[in-house]
């Protein structure tokens, strides 16, 4: 039994409209989204604004009311619980946020706010909260000279690792990681990971990682989940994500990042076009247009996601086998050329420059032209 | 990292000054801050020494008697000389005594004030802001009913309503006075229910009042003790004007508003009946406005680097 | 290719509340004719400031160039007055900031703060104006059409958004654009839109750059030569290729070390210590604290930007040492 279990999670929010409360419009930020989590394993979730990342993480925390699907720990399902004994559960899931100065109470001392969690629970007499609080500072790498300073007084990385100091304090199962380290510079980065790397394999933990920095999420991740506006669009192992893409977004994606090695030329500026709106996302496939390789059916049908060779789930409707075997991860040139193919299939964009600035300003993207910019070539 | 023993644990964390020493470094700072700015002190300064003024009123008033209300008909209309600094008044009654008195009415009532519409004010804001929903519709409109009527004018048909005196000008500010500090602690709170803090406190299944308590109204006060020490200037108008009207103090209290009122008829042959007093009031307000600002700038976070 | 911009041993200082911060100690630039140089760094390494500094843009009473020269196509720019950079900034030398939200006056369309820049420098009547304008947005790859110029900053993308300011910087043929942290606060497949924006404005227009970032990866894709700052000095510099793929500084070989790409997070070699405190920055080369390769000179003596290579540039003992003793630059 998977220690966390999504199935089919849903969230819309309805957007409050005057004094009656009429809802003007929704906003469907979550769409049918599953996964599953072992215990000890690290889970990403990828995407970039809009994906509807940041609002799983939230449902998992109970932070939000899905509309629909549900959320099993340990097989028990959270909405069915009484409101006491999901107060229970709550220490089983904690969470680090991305900006560690807003994420701790500025006003608060750092043995205050680890000690925090540890009030909410049951009572625990003073010494023994002081004593668990400084046995966390230390399982994180800070000691007794901290523990009456205040957040502004430490540098990004020290509140980061408060903040995970006092995600552990409650004895999680499960820790969100809401993009632990984009706020960090590299080196400070590298030695979060590092310390989240070892709290995991010492103490059993199993991660559901909220990142956008691919770079990041391969080295962390065991399994990774692909999220394009609302909608799971690929999902399996990190190293077969990665290097097998089979999905035109996690393609582009990976192909977007830019790689610091100066030989390697990353394809800039592959995907054209916006993130769609959540208010009024596109029918059929979300993804189909800004999709290089679209068919009439990707406008009217959404995809579901299915099994793959590798172990992977990917929602296309793009056959198995029109896909390349070439690796993605540093360019994907290969990936990009035999594409070509794809090129004359009804691959018509609008380039009419008044038609593409009335579809901005609807909300919907520009239709992408030149997926394949000749200028790709250095 | 050295593994504290338990015992040596405790003793550090019974060590008053360095569970605290963030923050006395804190108020270290903020005090050099606050001095930076020169009106801030000298009002600051002017403020404490209105209140040993008040305290010491018997030592430092000249007429002790006359300051409570005794008169001295002989002495009527003096001007100001060797005698009496700041003149007599039309009941022969010394006016430096007389404000000297007046400073603890001028002290006391914002005070109270200040300590009712905070203790409405915050919490109902707090709670509106963080809950949002019904409550806070309910909150709302509440405040909107009171915001809508000039403030002047409600206090004084309240204080019509309840009889003049004091104890009833009181009321009626504070129940003029308490909508604006819901609102801005209801505008603290909802902006700071979205902080990651605040998630984080409730990820971690901290009671939601406990949450309200600990994290919304501390982080809500800064604001609030700024508004409250530029709000104290307009009390201490208020007090004057409602007691200039008569519908505050009655004769004989020193109350400084009341004695504008009483020496307006006088104003051409006794200047100092109403000088005095008016400097007195505008002296004391100019000082909380100083001091204001100056807190304002120990708040503002940029200012602090 | 001459050299377009002169950044000459720069020191530069900040007065603070705690004391005075030396933000920048001797750093040492140039920009050639379209070019494009990054400037990379961590937090605090004086990148920002060094950008703004060319432009004059730190705040006067505080920030003070105590040392050095900035030098546009041989003109003294921190000799100017504050009326004579009026005419520099945008026409000139122009530059796009990280929040294009926070760089637009929300209470203004786009038409009309693009055209705003246009009337400011170049004295066009309304109706070249509009035309300037339209010709920046198609060189951004913004459609030039009226809904367009008539919508206002909240309605647009960040991509967008951030395009919209860079047709603002090229609306009036500036030379040389710094860009700094342009695409931090945007997401990866919209950075990589605007990385080959920037080429495009390097090819087609002849613009010069100067792009800061912290992000190793879109330095070494979208530069022609970069230069690594720390704490205020510039470490090596180079062109890109020898200086990401042949490092010699040990700073810029531990900020390899560090990056995550293509390693599992156990593998990852941090580096020790954190960044010093500027108002008492440590002496000698201000990364000898941190470096594991330290020699005795280093906490003594500054080292100077020594070549190594053909245009490439290193300020560290001990690679001078090893080029000495070996006759030529052996890599970390």
């Amino acid at each position: 039994m998977s220690l966390l279990s999504v199935e089919n999670l849903t969230v819309h929010f309805r957007t409050r409209r005057g004094f009656s409360g009429k809802s003007a419009a929704v906003v469907y930020a979550v769409d049918g989204v599953s996964f599953s989590i072992e215990a000890g394993e690290t889970l990403a979730l990828v995407g970039e604004s809009g994906s509807g990342k940041t609002t799983v993480a939230e449902a998992v925390l109970q932070l939000n009311t899905p509309t629909a699907g549900t959320i099993c720990l340990d097989g028990v399902d959270l909405a069915k619980l009484s409101r006491r004994d999901r107060l229970a559960m709550k220490h089983r899931v904690q969470i680090v946020f991305q900006d560690p100065y807003s994420s701790l109470d500025p006003r608060m001392t750092v043995h205050d706010l680890v000690a925090e969690p540890l009030h909410a629970g049951k009572r625990m007499r003073p010494a023994d909260v002081d004593s668990r609080v400084l046995s966390l500072l230390e399982m994180v790498g800070l000691g007794t000279q901290h523990l009456w300073r205040r957040p502004h007084e430490f540098s990004g990385g020290q509140c980061q690792r408060i903040a995970v100091a006092r995600a552990l304090a409650v004895d999680p199962d499960l820790v969100v990681l809401d993009e632990p380290t984009s706020a960090l510079d590299v080196s400070v980065q590298a030695r979060i990971l590092v310390l989240l790397q070892e709290l995991k394999q010492e103490l059993g933990l199993a991660y559901l990682l909220i990142g956008h920095d691919l770079a990041v999420v391969e080295s962390v991740a065991d399994k990774v989940a692909v999220m394009y506006s609302g909608r799971l669009v690929e999902a399996g192992d990190a190293a077969e994500v990665f290097h097998r893409p089979r999905h035109p977004y996690t393609a582009a994606l990976l192909a977007s990042v830019p790689s610091p090695d100066p030989e390697v030329r990353s394809q800039l500026g592959v995907l054209q076009g916006d993130v769609p709106s959540s208010v009024n996302p596109p029918e059929g496939c979300r993804f189909h247009p800004r999709c290089a390789y679209r068919m009439p059916i990707c406008e009217t049908t959404m995809p579901e996601m299915r099994l793959v060779d590798g172990g992977t789930t990917r929602a296309c409707h793009l056959p198995d086998d029109a896909l390349p075997s070439a690796g993605a991860g540093d360019g994907g040139s290969d990936w990009i050329e035999s594409s070509q193919l794809f090129i004359d299939e009804g691959v018509e964009a609008s380039a009419d420059s008044a038609a593409a600035a009335a579809a901005v300003l609807d909300g919907r993207p520009i239709d992408p032209l030149g997926l394949l910019n000749e200028k790709d070539r250095r | 990292m050295s593994t504290a023993s338990p015992a040596a644990s405790r003793f550090l964390l019974d060590d008053w000054r360095v569970r605290h020493q963030s923050s006395l470094e804190e108020s270290r700072h903020s005090v050099r801050i606050f001095f930076r700015d020169r009106l801030a002190a000298v009002g600051l300064i002017y403020i404490a020494l209105m209140i040993a003024v008040a305290i010491f009123a018997p030592v430092v008033a000249p007429y002790p008697g006359q300051g409570r209300g005794a008169t001295d008909l002989r002495a009527r209309f003096d001007s100001p000389g060797a005698q009496h600094v700041f003149g007599t008044d039309n009941l022969g009654r010394d006016v430096l005594s007389r404000v000297v008195y007046g400073t603890r009415i001028a002290l006391v009532m914002p005070a109270i004030v200040a300590l009712g519409v905070v203790l409405i004010g915050v919490p109902l804001g707090g709670i509106a802001g963080y809950y949002g929903g019904w409550l806070d519709e309910v909150v709302m409109r509440v405040t909107d009913i009171f915001l809508a009527f000039p403030g002047l004018i409600l206090a004084m048909a309240l204080v019509a309503f309840l009889g003049p005196g004091l104890r009833n000008i009181a009321i009626a500010l504070v129940v003029t006075w308490w909508p604006w500090y819901a609102r801005l602690v209801r505008g603290m709170a909802i902006s700071l229910r979205e902080r990651p803090f605040v998630k984080a406190a409730r990820t971690m299944g901290v009671r939601d009042s406990r949450i309200v308590l600990r994290h919304i109204l501390p982080n809500s006060l800064g604001p609030v003790i700024v508004q409250m020490t530029l709000d104290v200037g307009a009390v201490i108008l208020e007090v004057a004007a409602l007691s200039f009207i008569g519908l505050g103090a009655a004769p004989p209290t020193p109350d400084w508003g009341l004695m504008i009122s009483e020496g307006r008829l006088y104003v051409f042959e006794a200047w100092w009946m109403v000088v005095f007093p008016g400097l007195a009031i505008f002296a004391l307000v100019l000082a909380f406005n100083f001091v204001g600002d100056g807190l304002r700038d120990v708040l503002d976070p940029r200012s602090r680097r | 290719m001459s050299d377009l911009l002169e950044i000459t041993d720069v020191s530069l200082e900040f007065r603070s509340l705690r004391g005075v911060v030396k933000a920048l100690d001797g750093v040492t630039l140039s920009v050639r004719e379209g070019e494009i140089l990054g400037l990379v760094g961590e937090s605090g390494c004086g990148k920002t400031v060094t950008g703004l500094a060319v432009l004059g843009l730190l705040p006067k009473p505080q920030a003070r160039v105590t040392r050095g020269q900035i030098a546009f196509r041989g003109d003294d720019l921190l000799a100017k007055t504050d009326e004579e950079m009026l005419h520099v900034r945008g026409k000139v030398i122009s530059m796009v900031f990280q929040d294009p939200l926070a760089s637009l006056n929300p209470v203004f369309t786009i038409g009309e703060q693009i055209g705003c820049v246009v009337a400011t420098h170049q004295r066009a009547s309304k109706k070249e104006a509009r035309q300037a304008t339209r010709r920046a947005l198609a060189a951004v790859g913004l459609p030039a059409t009226d809904s367009l110029l008539g919508s206002y900053p909240h309605q647009l993308s960040g991509g967008m958004r951030q395009r919209a300011c860079m047709a603002m910087a090229i609306s009036c043929g500036a030379s040389l654009l710094i860009a700094d942290e342009p695409t931090t606060a945007l997401d990866v497949t919209i950075q990589a839109q605007i990385l080959r924006l920037l080429f495009d404005l390097r090819d087609e227009l002849g613009m010069a750059q100067i792009l800061i970032t912290h992000n190793v990866g879109v330095a070494a894709q979208t530069t022609d030569r970069v230069a690594v700052m720390y704490a205020g000095t510039v470490v090596e510099q180079g062109p890109t290729q020898d200086v990401m793929k042949r490092p010699h500084h040990p700073y810029t070989v531990a900020l390899y070390e560090c990056l995550p790409h293509g390693k599992k997070a156990g593998e990852l070699i941090t580096i020790p210590g954190s960044v010093p405190d500027l108002i008492d920055p440590p002496a000698g080369c201000r990364f000898h604290p941190r470096c594991t390769k330290a020699l005795e000179i280093c906490s003594s003596s500054k080292p100077l930007p020594t070549q190594i290579a053909p245009d490439h540039w290193v300020a560290c003992h001990l690679a001078v040492q090893q080029l000495d003793s070996c006759g030529s630059a052996v890599s970390l």
